[in-house]
């Protein structure tokens, strides 16, 4: 370094490439902010994790195939969580239904088909509005429109339906931003072959944009699983000794058991309800691995 | 560039020599395109020669390609572009009441500046579009057809079923060439169709169009002079939304009538 120093500039042949204090400075920044990243990440993380011991740990020795197979009941050793998946299923399943095919025809609306102008974009406002609404106010709506107004009564189909509703508006973004992804190029390669909108949409802009929607869908649906509000309102049981046979029976889920129960005072039906956090997680779990096969498998 | 404009050619369409206007299949009458109040192509006549490959050349924004896609109304799909004068093509006009935008596409084939082959399978790219018009009746065959004339068949046939995306740069457009001759077009509408292609690439699409001048129309939007002068039995100048100058490609390039256009052959703008 010294023997370089001050001479380095004037002899071409010498060539100094090691950093200056500038550079060094905003090599220290960079570092610093990598290293802050990091530490987020993990203090994320470090949380997720103690709550995922902390209920691992009191769901230990509860969490067996009795428990997934028995209906609730008075006595802890004897109660399981059968009636609330099965209804939990049940609900999803025809969230999904109702919910998917208004989302994507939504989407497939807005981008493909609506002129843009000022009408688009105040339905695009409402609609993004309409995502941040609390789940409460949809069960409220669910309970006046579904449940007393066209006497659904307290159903899974009240519930679906108020669960579409809560579900619709992220759908619908998720999957703008999937058809707005695919390239214009393409639908220009199929409208210069005498292809029509419809044409266009079906074989090219839909497959390109599956993956996409179905990521947003799944991560939409994610989130109805876990609500437990709007079901409150539109009257999930605490206590259903049966399974739903059809949309019109009554029937419970997940987060309306574990609350039901992590509300007792006997500490035996806490880790009732911590068995129940485990089930929901892996329903969860399995759904986002769902999601991540089929965003790879689309991307191939 | 504002210094030179004022020797810019006349404002009046050029004349059009009598043998493209003999020949024409397209013809277009006093054709102004805008997007909302902007005029990017101002009164442009022009006649397209059957089984001819017309040039259109100029500097970028001269409005070419937005000649180009009003002849096969793709620019429908740009919602803040206006259409004044007409297109008549065969003498029908192209925005007349009971005309389908759906089938004069079917009739007026396109290639892009970009390759952009659907991500399937090369067969499929050419079989879709025979497919959803309902011309599915000898598809493999068709298929075989079609990547011939693109001179793409000996380089595909072993891997008909692969996806198009895994062929190079100079194949997708060739394929793309192939897709838009499965429709049995008569006009093919080509923008800068070697714009991202390497020399080697453009020099097989070029060969390609004289072989497929035989049997088709082709209007291709360049700006590359060489490929207008080595292509083209015909060329049209366009400056600022303008035609300055129609006529023969070796007129143009030898004995162009307006200073203009000499300037631009000649390389000394653009």
């Amino acid at each position: 370094m010294s023997h370089l120093a001050g001479g380095g500039r004037s002899q071409p042949a010498r060539v100094d490439l090691r950093a200056g204090p500038t550079l060094r400075a905003r090599r220290l920044k960079a570092q610093v902010f990598r290293w802050l990243c990091l530490a987020l990440t993990l203090s994320a993380l470090v949380f997720l994790g103690l709550l995922l011991f902390q209920v691992l740990r009191d769901a230990w020795g509860w969490l067996d195939w009795e428990f997934l197979t028995s209906f609730p009941s008075r006595r802890p050793e004897r109660a399981g969580i059968k009636a609330a998946l099965a209804g939990t299923l049940w609900l999803i399943s025809f969230t999904a239904l109702f919910s998917v095919p208004v989302g994507v025809a939504a989407a497939l609306y807005l981008e493909e088909y609506a002129r843009p102008g000022w009408l688009n974009t105040a339905i695009q406002i409402n609609i993004s509005n309409l995502a941040g609404v609390p789940s409460i106010v949809y069960g409220i709506l669910g309970l006046v429109l579904f449940v007393r107004g066209i006497g659904l009564g307290k159903s899974v189909l009240s519930a679906s339906l108020t669960m579409s509703l809560l579900v619709l508006p992220v759908i619908i973004i998720a999957a703008r931003e999937a058809i707005r992804a695919v390239p214009q190029s393409l639908r220009q390669a199929a409208f210069a072959l005498g292809a029509t909108r419809w044409q266009t949409v079906r074989h090219h802009v839909l497959p390109s944009a599956l993956p996409g929607i179905l990521t947003g869908v799944i991560l939409a649906l994610s989130r109805a699983i876990g609500e437990a509000a709007p079901l409150i309102m539109t009257g999930a049981l605490a206590y259903v000794a049966f399974v739903p046979r059809g949309p019109m029976d009554d029937f419970s889920a997940l987060p309306i058991q574990i609350y039901n129960w992590s509300s007792r005072p006997q500490a035996e039906f806490h880790h009732l309800a911590a068995a129940g956090i485990v089930v929901l997680l892996l329903v969860l779990f399995a759904m986002n691995s769902v999601a991540v096969v089929l965003r790879q498998r689309g991307s191939r | 560039m504002s210094a030179v404009r004022s020797t810019s050619g006349p404002d009046a369409p050029a004349t059009l020599e009598a043998t493209a206007a003999e020949l024409g299949v397209i013809e277009t009458q006093a054709l102004v395109v805008r997007y909302g109040t902007a005029a990017a192509v101002r009164e442009v006549s022009l006649s397209i020669a059957e089984r001819r490959i017309t040039a259109i050349i100029g500097p970028s924004g001269c409005g070419k390609s937005t000649l180009l896609r009003a002849l096969n109304r793709m620019n429908d799909f740009i919602p803040s572009v206006t259409i004044d004068g007409k297109i008549l093509y065969r003498g029908l006009d192209l925005h007349g009441k009971d005309v389908d935008p759906v089938e004069v596409r079917r009739r007026i084939g396109m290639v892009f500046q970009k390759p952009n082959p659907f991500p399937k399978s090369i067969y499929r790219n050419v079989a879709w579009g025979p497919q959803i018009n309902g011309l599915g009746a000898q598809l493999p065959g068709l298929v075989e057809d079609s990547l011939r004339k693109a001179a793409l068949w000996d380089e595909v046939k072993d891997r008909l079923h692969d996806p198009a995306t895994g062929l190079s740069g100079g194949q997708q457009q060739r394929l793309c060439i192939a897709r838009a001759l499965a429709m049995e077009p008569e006009v093919i509408l080509m923008d800068e169709p070697c714009s991202a292609l390497d020399p080697v690439s453009t020099a097989r699409i070029e060969d390609l169009l004289f072989e497929l001048r035989e049997r088709y129309t082709i209007v291709i939007v360049t700006h590359n002079m060489q490929q207008a002068a080595r292509v083209s039995d015909f060329t049209a100048f366009m400056e600022a939304g303008r035609l300055v100058e129609y006529g023969d490609t070796d007129r143009i390039f030898t004995k162009p009538r307006v200073p203009r256009t000499e300037e631009y052959v000649t390389g000394r703008f653009g």
